[in-house]
C-alpha cells in the first residue's frame, strides 16, 4: 500500500510531558460528566488543538452498522470529514485494519492523501479507541491527530485511553436505555391488547405474558386459596391445550380452551390461536392469543336453542293439525263447522257427500244438496239466534243426494265460544239414525230369542238338577249296596266256614280211624266228601278275597324272596294234580334269577292259580312254567303256557271279570266259581304288575305275570 | 288262607314243659268254642292224639276252668257269647296263675285285623277255620315242644 506503518509501545506515560496535569484533569472531569458522545468528541479534538494539534478528528464505532462514523473534527473540511465512513469489515482499509489490530498507526506525509483522508497530505497518528465490554476490550472508535510530534503524541495516547472507555460506556448506556424503552413500549403494546397473549418456549414454559394473561395464569404473593387453585387449574388447562395443539407449517393452531375466572369463579371460554415463532438466537417458541368467546358461545347456544324450540313447536303444531284432520276425516259421521254468519267453514268427507255436489252432477242431486243445506242452515241458525244454551240436539230430515233416499239424522250442535264468551262458530255432528233404527229392531228380536233360550235353559237346568239328585241318591244307594255286599260276603264266609269246619273236621276224624276202622268203600266215599268240602272251601276263600280287595282290606306286604324257591314250592303243592292229569310239566326257570321284592303270598297265589287253570283246561299235551328277568324293562316275567283248549279273542277280556268263565252255559265242562283270574288280575295290579294273555281257540293259552323288579337297596 | 304261628314267647313254653315233665302226665289242653260240634271234634281228636282235654263254651267258663285246671295250652275261639276270646285271653295273660299258659286263637273270621287283635290280646298263635283237627294237633305239639307220636297224619 506504500504506507509506512510504525508501531509504538502501548503503555501511555502516567504524566504526559506535553499538557499540564490541570488541563488533563479538567478534560477528564468534563468527559466523565457528559453523557453524549458528540460532545465528548468535540471537547476531545478541541483539547488536542489546545495542545498544539493542527488537525484532529474523532470517529466512533457504530456496533449495529459495523461502521466507523465521524463524530467531530478540528482543522478539517467538514464535508470531507462527514464522508469519512469506514466499513469495519473492510480489511484492506488501513483505518479498519488499525482498529481491528488495536494498534496505533503513524501515517507519513502523503499516505493520508492516498487514503483520501482529509489531512491535506500531512503526516498523522491514528489511535484506536478501545472500551471495556464486560472483561474484554472492544473497538470503540479512532482518534486521528496531526502532526505526530512529541509531546502531542503523548497527549493523544493519554486521551485515546480515556476517550475509548468513555465512548464505549456512553454507547452501552445508550443501548441499554434504548432496550428498556423498547421493552416498555412492547409491554404497553401487549397490555393494550384486550386478549390474553402468552409466549411459551418449545417445552411449554411461559416466557412472557401480557397483563390479561397474567390475571388468568400468574399468581402473586398473598393471594386467596380459591384464586391460587383457579390459577393452578388454568395453568394446567392451558398447558394441556398447548400440548395437544397441532401445529402445521405456517398456520396457526385453533382450539377451544375453557378457563376459570380467578375473581368471579365463572367459566370463561376462549378460542386459543397458537402460532410457532422462531428466532435464530432465542430458538422457537409459541405465541398463544386467547380470544374470549364466552359471550359469543352463549349467544350462539341461545340462538340454536331458540331455533330448535321454534322447530319443535312448528312440528307439534303441524302434527296436531294433521291429527285433528285425520280424526275428523276418520269419523264416519258428518261433521260441519259454521261461522257466526251461518256459512259452512269446514266439513269432513262424509259431510261433503251430503252438502256438496259436483259441477257436472245431475240436476236432482244439486236440488237435494240445496234442500239439505236449507234444513241444516235453519237448524244451526236456531242455535245462533233463538237458543240460550250452548248445545242443541234435534232430528233433521235429510236425503241422500245420490239416491234420494230419506236419511233420518240426529244433529248435535255446540257453540264455540271465544275467551270473552262471544260465539265464534258452531260445530255440528250429524248421526245417521238408519242403522240405529235397524239395530233397535234387531235388538228386540234378539231379546225375544234370548228370552226363549233362557226359558229353555231354565227348564233344562231344572231337569238336570232333578237328574243329578236322582243320580246322587242312586250313587249313595249303590255305595251302600256295595258296602252291604262286602259286609254280607264277609259275614257269609264266616257263617259258611263254621259248618264247613265241622264237615271237614269230622270227615278227617273218620278217615283217621278215630271212630274205628273203615271199610274200603267207606274210605272212598269219605274221601269224596272230603274233596268236595275242600272245593267248597276254596270257593268261599275266593269270595272272601274278592270282598277283602273291594273293601280295601287286602294290604300288600312286600318282602325280599327267591322266585325260584317259590316256584318249586308251587310245583310241589300241585304234584298230586300234575300226577293225575298225565300232562308233562316243563320248567324253564333261569338259575340266575335275582331276588324279588314283592308280596310273596300274593305272587304264590297268582302262580298257583295260573298253573292250576292250565292243568285244568288242558286235556292233553304239556304245560310250561317259565321265569325270566328283563333288566332293561326292569321287569320279572313268569309265564304259564299250555296246549289246552285256548280262549276266543272276544272272551279274552271276560275271563278277568268277576264270576266269569269263557263258557258260562249251565252245561259247561269245567267247574269253579270263575273268580280265580279276577283275583289274580287284582293282586298283580296291587303290586304294580299285570297279567298278559295271548291265546287262540284250540292252540292253547299263554298267561304272563309281569312284575316290576325290586328298587329297594340291599 | 292259612296263618300259622311264627313266633312264640319263650317263657310260657319252658314253664309248660317243666311242669309236664315233673308230673310225668300227658299235657292238659283246654278247648274253648261256643259251637258244640266243633268243640267236640277238637276234644275227641286231641284225646285221640294223647292229650288230657277239658272244654269250655264261653269266656267266663274258660277263665274258671283255666284257673282250676292250670292247663298247659288253651285253644281259644275268638267269637264267643258274653266274654269274647280276645278279652278272655287278656285276662288270662294278666293273671299270674294263668300267665304262662299258651293260647292258640282259632277263628272263622279270616279278615285282616283279627290276627293282629289276637296277638295284641296276648295269644301265642293264630289259626283260621276251617282248621283240620290234625293241623291243630300239629300246632299244639309244636308249641308244647312234644314230638309227634306217630298216630296223626295220613
Amino acid at each position: 500500500m506504500g504506507v509506512a506503518v510504525t508501531t509504538s509501545p502501548r503503555q501511555a506515560p502516567r504524566v504526559a510531558p506535553g499538557s499540564t496535569t490541570e488541563s488533563r484533569l479538567a478534560l477528564a472531569e468534563f468527559l466523565l460528566a457528559v453523557d453524549e458522545r458528540g460532545a465528548c468528541a468535540r471537547r476531545a479534538v478541541d483539547w488536542l488543538a489546545e495542545q498544539g494539534a493542527r488537525q484532529a478528528a474523532c470517529l466512533a464505532v457504530d456496533p449495529e452498522l459495523r461502521k466507523v462514523m465521524p463524530l467531530a473534527g478540528r482543522g478539517l473540511p467538514e464535508a470531507r470529514l462527514a464522508r469519512l465512513v469506514v466499513d469495519l469489515d473492510d480489511r484492506h482499509h488501513t483505518l479498519a485494519a488499525a482498529l481491528v489490530a488495536r494498534r496505533p498507526l503513524t501515517l507519513h506525509a502523503g499516505a493520508s492523501r492516498l487514503l483520501d483522508l482529509p489531512l491535506k497530505g500531512d503526516a498523522a497518528l491514528v489511535m484506536p479507541l478501545l472500551g471495556a465490554v464486560g472483561k474484554e476490550e472492544a473497538p470503540a472508535g479512532l482518534l486521528i491527530v496531526s502532526p505526530p510530534r512529541v509531546p502531542l503524541l503523548h497527549d493523544a495516547r493519554w486521551l485515546a485511553e480515556l476517550l475509548g472507555h468513555r465512548l464505549a460506556r456512553i454507547a452501552r448506556q445508550a443501548l441499554q436505555a434504548d432496550n428498556e424503552r423498547r421493552l416498555i413500549r412492547e409491554q404497553m403494546l401487549l397490555n393494550a391488547v384486550g386478549d390474553p397473549i402468552i409466549l411459551t418456549d418449545a417445552e411449554g414454559r411461559m416466557l412472557m405474558a401480557n397483563s390479561q394473561a397474567e390475571r388468568l395464569l400468574s399468581s402473586r404473593e398473598g393471594e386467596s386459596v380459591g384464586r391460587r387453585r383457579a390459577l393452578a387449574l388454568n395453568n394446567m388447562l392451558f398447558s394441556s391445550a398447548l400440548a395437544h395443539a397441532a401445529f402445521h407449517q405456517g398456520t396457526a393452531s385453533r382450539r377451544e380452551l375453557l378457563l376459570v375466572d380467578p375473581e368471579e369463579g365463572s367459566d370463561l371460554l376462549f378460542e386459543m390461536v397458537s402460532t410457532v415463532v422462531a428466532d435464530a438466537r432465542e430458538g422457537s417458541g409459541i405465541v398463544s392469543v386467547l380470544r374470549n368467546v364466552t359471550d359469543l358461545r352463549r349467544a350462539t347456544e341461545q340462538i340454536d336453542e331458540n331455533y330448535r324450540r321454534i322447530r319443535v313447536a312448528e312440528a307439534e303444531a303441524r302434527s296436531e293439525r294433521d291429527r285433528l284432520d285425520l280424526i275428523i276425516d276418520s269419523v264416519a259421521d258428518p261433521i260441519l263447522l259454521t261461522d257466526p254468519s251461518g256459512a259452512i267453514v269446514m266439513m269432513n268427507a262424509p259431510a261433503e257427500r251430503l252438502f256438496t255436489a259436483a259441477r257436472d252432477a245431475p240436476a236432482d242431486t244439486a236440488k237435494r244438496v240445496q234442500a239439505n243445506d236449507a234444513h241444516f242452515t235453519s237448524f244451526v241458525s236456531n242455535l245462533f239466534f233463538l237458543d240460550e244454551g250452548t248445545r242443541r240436539r234435534g232430528e233433521l230430515g235429510l236425503v241422500d243426494p245420490q239416491t234420494g233416499a230419506v236419511l233420518p239424522v240426529e244433529a248435535i250442535s255446540g257453540k264455540i265460544l271465544s275467551e270473552h264468551g262471544e260465539v265464534t262458530g258452531v260445530v255440528t255432528i250429524l248421526h245417521d239414525r238408519t242403522e240405529a233404527v235397524e239395530k233397535t229392531l234387531l235388538y228386540e228380536e234378539l231379546k225375544r230369542a234370548s228370552e226363549r233360550l233362557e226359558e229353555r235353559v231354565r227348564e233344562a237346568t231344572a231337569e238336570l238338577v232333578t237328574q243329578n239328585e236322582l243320580l246322587r241318591r242312586q250313587r249313595i244307594q249303590l255305595e251302600q249296596a256295595s258296602a252291604l255286599k262286602s259286609q254280607f260276603l264277609a259275614n257269609m264266609s264266616h257263617e259258611f266256614r263254621t259248618p264247613l269246619n265241622a264237615i271237614l273236621g269230622y270227615t278227617s276224624l273218620l278217615l283217621h280211624g278215630v271212630s274205628g276202622e273203615l271199610s274200603g268203600q267207606q274210605q272212598r266215599d269219605l274221601t269224596l266228601v272230603d274233596s268236595n268240602a275242600r272245593h267248597l272251601l276254596s270257593i268261599i276263600n275266593d269270595i272272601l278275597d274278592i270282598s277283602r280287595i273291594e273293601a280295601g282290606r287286602m294290604p300288600v306286604r312286600r318282602s325280599r324272596f327267591a322266585l325260584g324257591a317259590l316256584l318249586k314250592e308251587v310245583v310241589a303243592e300241585l304234584e298230586p294234580l300234575i300226577a293225575r292229569s298225565r300232562l308233562s310239566l316243563r320248567k324253564e326257570i333261569s338259575a340266575s334269577l335275582p331276588p324279588l321284592w314283592a308280596d310273596r303270598a300274593k305272587v304264590k297265589q297268582i302262580v298257583l292259580n295260573l298253573l292250576t287253570n292250565a292243568l285244568k283246561f288242558t286235556p292233553e299235551g304239556s304245560v310250561t312254567l317259565h321265569a325270566s328277568i328283563r333288566k332293561g324293562a326292569g321287569e320279572a316275567t313268569i309265564v304259564v303256557t299250555d296246549t289246552g283248549i285256548g280262549i276266543a279273542p272276544e272272551d279274552q277280556h271276560k275271563i278277568f271279570e268277576d264270576f266269569r268263565q269263557a263258557d258260562s252255559s249251565p252245561g259247561r265242562q269245567y267247574g269253579g266259581a270263575g273268580l280265580g283270574l279276577s283275583i289274580c288280575r287284582r293282586l298283580a295290579e296291587m303290586m304294580g304288575g299285570r297279567i298278559v294273555l295271548t291265546s287262540a281257540p284250540g292252540k292253547g293259552s299263554r298267561f304272563s305275570l309281569v312284575l316290576p323288579l325290586a328298587r329297594r337297596p340291599r | 288262607m292259612k296263618a300259622g304261628p311264627r313266633k312264640t314267647g319263650a317263657g310260657p313254653r319252658k314253664a309248660a314243659r317243666r311242669r309236664g315233665a315233673a308230673e310225668g302226665e300227658a299235657p292238659v289242653v283246654l278247648v274253648v268254642d261256643d259251637f258244640e260240634d266243633n268243640r267236640a271234634l277238637y276234644v275227641r281228636f286231641l284225646g285221640f292224639s294223647g292229650f288230657q282235654v277239658a272244654e269250655a263254651a264261653d269266656g267266663h267258663e274258660a277263665l274258671v276252668k283255666a284257673r282250676e285246671l292250670q292247663p298247659e295250652l288253651i285253644v281259644m275261639d275268638l267269637s264267643l257269647p258274653g266274654l269274647d276270646g280276645w278279652e278272655a285271653t287278656r285276662r288270662l295273660k294278666a293273671d299270674p296263675r294263668t300267665r304262662d299258659t299258651i293260647v292258640i286263637a282259632l277263628t272263622g273270621h279270616a279278615l285282616t285285623g283279627h290276627e293282629e287283635g289276637a296277638r295284641a290280646a296276648g295269644c301265642d298263635a293264630f289259626l283260621t277255620k276251617p282248621c283240620l283237627p290234625e293241623t291243630l294237633v300239629d300246632e299244639v305239639r309244636r308249641l308244647l315242644g312234644t314230638p309227634s307220636q306217630g298216630k296223626s297224619g295220613r
